[in-house]
């Protein structure tokens, strides 16, 4: 009778041993990609991957991790390829020879959310005038907390265009939550605060409920992603050729195309512009 | 209340069209956390009766240890192991991090303390009640693991239930080393906190239900064979 359990109990492992290996032999041409979260909650890799799947047989697995994070994964070695939002930072592992050189892929931009009933009064006003009434409202406020890029561009805003040292000024309003975007977005839904996202995130975000763009189309709210081969010099296990035929697509008129394409209810998220070298 | 019924109509939905994307994501979770929980029996097993069977010095000490362990956090488990199997770490050269089978390992370690702890409780009872039984047998220690397990199978039951559930339910672990990618190591825990995060609330709270009716499918089908077991003592 025991034999029989054992034998079951053999099967299942020998049935998962068998499935695990053959997916690893499934997806031997493949690249792993370090991104930001606003790239995949926004559906942009669900629409773009297949594309480029069909095109070159080369699977892209997508591990989704704020800009700063996804850095730190490519400053391990364990991805091929990152594909982030924030130049300084981007720059920074560029100049540590993690990197071998930055591309502009694309753009768009981040947008200022808040209540429709917009306790604050910021509705219109431009970025910097908006945050100082917060500020000085102290209306909630959900900041990402998480280095990612849009966590890095709401502190430069702070800091640089409002003129505040948000680390010192904080208070209770101020809510650091060191989570991905949409969990800030679901946050401040729930609870009717402001929170600052990019485009994409929030046209694709499902629980928007009373929440509304207060402020947008401020030149300072840019937004530019940035593609980078990880150092196969300091990482040999990285997949050069690969990972640089993804890049090479991405930068193709093919690939800005295929991007440029994209779009929810009929409204394009992302802008491409490989061909901008300022950017 | 209507999130609920959205959830339960998406549930049924995703169910009843046998959703490809979902049968993906269903079949490795279950692969995966059943594969660790079964390589956690099999380690976990004989080291939890060995436990009630040995008597040797720093035994009681271990015995602490291993119960304390049932509340290893999964996010700890997922950055050791994630550190372990970077390219920077020691076992970087594998090369397995972000697939099923840093998954696997991850949900391993997490189900080992729980299976360990179980076993030993059930079986410490039963070497009060056998042991000396087994020894004036014949039986050494070591041959009496064996007999003790036989024993106790349905105390083994028990203890890889409660191992498979704690591998199925747990998120904290399997984001980190698995990445959470599209169709190579997203499960259902990752999915829904994916969905979570895109605000699409009622299908993560269906695809929630869905996991519980698996979870609860799991444990049906292995109580029906550990009925059988029992019958035919």
């Amino acid at each position: 009778m025991f034999s029989r359990r054992k034998t079951v109990l053999a099967c299942i492992a020998a049935i998962g041993a068998a499935y695990l290996s053959a997916q690893a032999i499934a997806q031997e041409k493949s690249i792993v990609v370090a991104s930001t979260t606003s790239t995949q909650d926004s559906g942009l890799f669900e629409y773009l991957l297949p594309i480029f799947q069909q095109k070159t047989g080369i699977a892209v697995k997508v591990i989704a991790q704020g800009t700063g994070q996804a850095l730190d994964t490519g400053r391990r070695g364990d991805a091929d390829v990152v594909f982030v939002h924030a130049k300084s930072a981007e720059e920074k592992f560029l100049a540590e020879g993690q990197g071998v050189k930055r591309n502009p892929v694309m753009y768009n931009d981040f947008v200022l959310i808040g209540p429709k009933n917009d306790p604050a009064g910021i509705k219109g006003r431009d970025v910097a005038a908006a945050l100082k009434t917060i500020k000085e409202k102290q209306a909630p406020f959900v900041s990402r907390g998480d280095r990612s890029g849009t966590h890095i561009a709401e502190l430069a805003l702070w800091n640089k265009d409002a003129g505040i040292d948000i680390d010192q000024q904080k208070g209770p309003w101020y809510k650091s939550i060191g989570q991905g975007m949409g969990a800030a977005l679901n946050m401040a839904s729930a609870s009717n605060a402001y929170v600052l996202s990019d485009r994409g995130t929030w046209l694709s975000f499902k629980n928007k409920g009373d929440l509304q763009i207060l402020v947008e189309g401020d030149k300072r709210l840019f937004n530019q992603y940035g593609v980078i081969l990880v150092n196969p010099e300091k990482h040999p296990a990285v997949k050069k050729e690969l990972g640089q035929e993804f890049i090479d697509w991405l930068l193709s008129p093919e690939g800005q195309k295929a991007i440029a394409n994209y779009k929810i209810n009929g409204e394009q998220l992302f802008y491409p512009n490989a061909d901008d070298p300022n950017a | 209340m209507n999130d609920f019924v959205t959830a339960f109509a998406t549930a049924f939905d995703l169910i009843g069209r046998l959703d490809p994307q979902l049968r993906d994501i269903v079949l490795l979770s279950i692969e995966v956390s059943l594969t660790a929980s079964v390589c956690a029996f099999l380690i976990g097993a004989p080291m939890g009766t060995a436990l009630a069977v040995y008597r040797f010095p720093g035994r009681s000490a271990l015995i602490v240890i291993v119960n304390a362990l049932l509340g290893l956090p999964p996010v700890v488990v997922g950055l050791v192991v994630y550190l372990l199997l970077s390219r920077s770490g020691p076992l970087g050269s594998f090369g397995i991090l972000f697939t099923p089978s840093a998954m696997v390992i991850a949900q391993c370690l997490l189900a080992l303390p729980i299976v360990m702890a179980l076993v030993h409780r059930t079986t410490a009872g039963l070497w009060a009640t056998y042991g000396d039984l087994l020894l004036n047998d014949g039986a050494n220690r070591f041959r009496s693991i064996w007999s003790l397990m036989n024993i106790g199978r349905e105390g083994m039951l028990t203890a890889f239930l409660a191992a498979f559930g704690r591998a199925i339910a747990e998120v904290g672990a399997i984001i980190i080393v698995g990445g959470n990618i599209q169709g190579y190591t997203r499960t259902m825990t990752t999915a829904i906190a994916l969905e979570t995060s895109k605000g699409d609330l009622p299908l993560a709270l269906g695809l929630g239900i869905v996991l519980i009716v698996l979870s609860m499918a799991v444990s049906g089908v292995s109580l029906f064979f550990g009925r059988g077991l029992g019958d035919r003592k």
